[in-house]
């Protein structure tokens, strides 16, 4: 299965990739733009985030919220998401106004400026702060992200600092801020804007250069500092959080060969078998056999620069000494570094994953997604067109090299999540210790 | 620099959501199908008139413990095995209930859908329910509970429905049972609802995706040779109101960052004739992003990340709800705003804009929702579960654009009950107690989470 792949660029360095798809009268739009919290300085942590919800605060010739008003009029869908290293927005609309679209996109990155008031910076500034309660404060686990970034990655490291931001961090935030990031990372070199699903591909060329043209080059963006890191933690590394949680949790993360690499391939195998649906080894063992677990599941962040992670996450059931579910997982663990996997193995987890990939391709807005973020990470679009090929080429000595290489204990990064309560226990059998 | 000139619509191109077939297979199950060959993906979707509204009184949960044991051993394969030949296959069967329905789901490429779905019919006829899987999803089901402790969002909708729903109401509790039904629940009662329940006069099968419909006739006929004939008679639902004078239910959840706020009421069953006018006058008031409340709440006030009502459509009355958690400090004024909106909309008609917003939107947005065969295969199960007319997909674009301004007023004056409203606040009792006892939300109870 392969789907049609089309790419230009414009004189001010846009890069477009077009997939046609005449299936269903439905088109999707996908801009990403090459920066993300890793970009962001010192003392402005949350502020990649922020920007994203300046970006549907208006734009020259757009009202506030105008840009979502108009595109649910039309009967469309929108959202943008912020990350590590990219930000994204992205609308499916009927194809009759993709036109509308590309329009609202290009008036925003050509001319965010003028819409930018101390008024509505500081009205989003409230909606961040209320998002960080609402999914990090007041959600069980709602750290795990920000706490495993500062685990993980070295202080002085891009990946390190938290993607929703302090509150201070978030406070002090200003329209000048706004201004210079929008200068330094919304420019058409620093963007790829792809199109997938029901459109004409010489008009929508036209559209794209008419509306996306005159916008001017970037000035160049700064440099990252170094993103290299040494291929292992080199040390265990642990983190207990103590929180407001029913259950205690386990995230165990491994430092993996960057997203898109052969060495990507077999670690997300790996990650497959070890935490991939019912029938994957931790599942089978933990929460079937053992009954110690009542979920499991492993996934990687899907980093292009520096490393990447894989990372295990295990919930107890009730009753079960942390202890245990900590040397549990180990031992499942240290069984793949030592012994690695099977054959049978290695084809549950290319046949699941072969599944899920051919059925999210037939979303418009998924398609155009994986275009941008090929040709964002990579300059290349078309590698949608060889992932499942990449996958098939993993062998079980890929696996085995992975996970004789990065499942060791020098590369262990545990952060466990216990329950508030089990301070006090604690502190209680302390006491009770030092009082004999 | 940038065109200043806003473009406009090009012609539309026509539409139709995909064609689709019923039969009646020789043993009395129903198949629906819906052959699309866009990409080489099957999905099939099994649903018995099984849902939680069948748990008999004291067992409540047995119908969604039913559901999720199927997969899980026949007579022959342990669940481990039976995991392992479907995932092999590059699927994974997805089984549950929720308050109207059982069923059981699975996408596969279209090359080994014969094979898995064949697989599946002789699972889900004979299942063993082992009773050491019995157990083990019941432990699972009651960690889940306690999970919900902490779990503002959750902890919230599931007291909203609790403080709704009279006590014999089904809806009162959860779908999947409290800790005293579900730790009360044993093999025999599980074993007697499949026997009950999971018969071929219950029972559809919808394959969508790149099959056609004689394939699909001839496959499902096979796979589902031996599923038991016969019906059954549903379970009287009762859906009466605990109370229809307002009352405001705090949580309490000391030094919470955040309240978790639900206002609602008893609302309508999913087949009813305002169904169009309920929908679009909702959209207006907290379904869309551009509805009153959540423009009033996130972007004027800046009181929250999100702010939404609906209704959850059931077969019964399900409940009416406005949801959103906002800065503990801004509660009193945050449900005062949600109080005046849900007064606002049935004071005065709705704007032409405000009616084009909802009309466009529902109309124009109807395509991109079924792109994916998993989609097509639930709306399919959602015309049989509510006894919808087949008509009802190829009808709702019309049925929605002639919905009118003073339809919508009579919607919302009808079905929205601003005397009847039930309150419930996750959150610090004591930093909000007095503020907002002063709304005329009805009295105050406070309970420890």
């Amino acid at each position: 299965m392969r789907i049609p792949v089309e790419t230009f660029h414009l004189d001010n360095g846009l890069l477009v990739t077009l997939s046609e798809d005449h299936t269903a009268p439905i088109v999707a739009v996908n801009l990403w733009y090459h920066v993300g919290s890793a970009n962001e300085k010192a003392g402005r942590t949350g502020f990649a985030h922020l920007f994203e919800h300046m970006l549907f605060q208006g734009s020259a010739h757009v009202g506030s919220n105008e840009h979502f008003e108009l595109i649910q009029r039309a009967g469309g869908t929108l959202n943008g998401s912020t990350w590590l290293e990219r930000t994204n927005y992205f609308e499916t609309v009927p194809s009759n106004e993709l036109a509308l679209v590309l329009w609202l996109e290009a008036d925003r990155m050509g001319d965010l400026l003028p819409a930018m008031t101390q008024e509505k910076l500081d009205t989003q500034r409230d909606v961040v702060k209320n998002e960080r309660r609402w999914a990090v404060d007041n959600q069980p686990y709602g750290t795990m992200l920000e706490k495993l970034q500062e685990l993980v990655f070295p202080a002085s490291h891009p990946f390190q600092h938290s993607l929703i931001g302090s509150m201070d961090d978030l406070s002090a935030a200003s329209l000048d801020d706004i201004a210079q990031f929008f200068a330094t990372y919304y420019t058409p070199d620093n963007a790829v804007l792809s199109i997938a699903g029901d459109f004409d591909g010489a008009e929508t060329r036209r559209m794209v250069t008419e509306y996306f043209g005159p916008i001017p080059r970037g000035k160049g963006r700064p440099p990252l500092p170094s993103m290299s890191l040494p291929r292992v933690f080199g040390d265990r590394l642990r983190e207990v959080v103590y929180d407001n949680v029913s259950l205690p949790r386990l995230f165990m993360a491994f430092r993996s060969p960057v997203f898109g690499s052969d060495g990507y391939y077999a670690t997300s195998v790996a990650g497959a078998v070890l935490g991939m649906r019912k029938g994957s080894r931790l599942h089978r063992a933990l929460v079937r056999e053992r009954q110690i677990a009542a979920d499991a599941g492993a996934f990687t962040f899907d980093l292009a620069k520096g490393a990447d992670l894989l990372v295990v996450d295990v919930t107890a059931r009730p009753e079960i000494p942390v202890a245990q579910l900590e040397e549990e997982v180990e031992r499942e663990v240290d069984l793949m570094h030592r012994e690695g996997v099977s054959k049978t193995e290695l084809e549950r987890a290319l046949a699941l994953i072969e599944t899920d990939l051919v059925a999210s391709l037939q979303s418009a807005g998924e398609r155009a997604d994986r275009l941008s973020m090929f040709a964002t990470y990579f300059g290349q679009p078309d590698l949608i067109n060889e992932q499942l090929d990449r996958y098939r080429a993993v062998t079980v000595e890929d696996v085995n090299g992975f996970a004789a290489s990065q499942l060791g204990e020098n590369n262990r990064a545990s952060l466990l999540y216990l329950p508030r309560e089990s301070v006090e226990s604690e502190t209680l059998l302390a006491a009770a210790a030092g009082a004999t | 620099m940038v065109a200043t000139l806003r473009p406009k619509s090009g012609p539309p191109r026509s539409y139709r959501f995909p064609e689709f077939h019923e039969d009646v297979l020789p043993n009395g199950i129903r198949l629906v199908t819906a052959p699309v060959s866009k990409l080489p993906v099957v999905t099939v979707l099994v649903i018995v008139d099984a849902g939680s509204t069948n748990d008999p009184p004291g067992k409540e949960g047995v119908a969604a413990l039913t559901a999720g044991i199927l997969l899980e051993g026949t007579a022959k394969l342990d669940g481990a095995e039976l995991t392992e030949k479907f995932e092999q296959l590059g699927t994974s069967v997805e089984s549950g209930a929720d308050w109207d329905s059982a069923f059981a789901k699975m996408t596969i490429l279209s090359s080994r859908v014969e094979e898995a779905t064949m697989l599946l019919g002789y699972v889900l006829s004979d299942p063993a329910f082992p009773e050491r899987e019995v157990e083990r999803l019941k432990g699972e089901r009651l960690a889940e509970i306690l999970q919900l402790e902490t779990e503002p969002r959750g902890l919230a909708d599931e007291k909203f429905s609790e403080f709704l729903y009279a006590p014999d109401s089904r809806y009162s509790k959860p779908d999947e049972g409290t800790t005293a039904s579900v730790t009360a629940l044993s093999r025999g009662d599980v074993d007697a609802f499949y026997r009950a329940r999971y018969r071929s006069g219950l029972t559809t099968v919808v394959v969508a995706g790149d099959m056609s419909r004689d394939n699909a006739r001839a496959l499902i006929s096979k796979a589902f040779a031996n599923w038991p004939s016969g019906a059954a008679q549903d379970r009287q639902l009762v859906a009466a109101p605990k109370t229809v004078k307002r009352t405001l239910h705090i949580v309490d959840k000391a030094d919470a960052p955040q309240s978790e706020l639900r206002v609602g009421h008893v609302g309508l069953p999913r087949k009813n004739p305002d169904f169009f006018p309920t929908l679009v006058m909702n959209a207006v008031l907290g379904g869309l992003f551009g509805s009153r409340i959540n423009l009033n709440l996130r972007e004027v006030h800046g009181y929250t990340y999100g702010a939404s009502s609906y209704y959850d459509w059931r077969r019964g009355p399900g409940p009416f709800v406005v949801s959103t958690a906002v800065q503990s400090e801004v509660t009193a004024p945050a449900l005062r705003e949600i109080l005046n909106e849900i007064d606002r909309i049935r004071s005065a008609r709705i704007t032409d804009e405000e009616l084009s917003l909802a009309r466009d939107y529902l109309d124009g947005v109807f395509p991109i929702r079924y792109e994916t065969t998993g989609a097509i295969a639930s709306a399919l199960a959602t015309l049989i579960i509510y006894g919808l007319s087949p008509d009802y997909y190829s009808t709702y674009r019309e049925n929605v654009r002639t919905v009118s301004v003073n339809a919508v007023l009579d919607a919302a004056q009808k079905h929205l009950h601003p005397d009847k409203l039930q309150t419930v606040v996750v959150g610090d009792a004591k930093s909000i107690r007095e503020s907002v006892a002063e709304l005329g939300l009805g009295d105050v109870q406070i309970h420890s989470s």
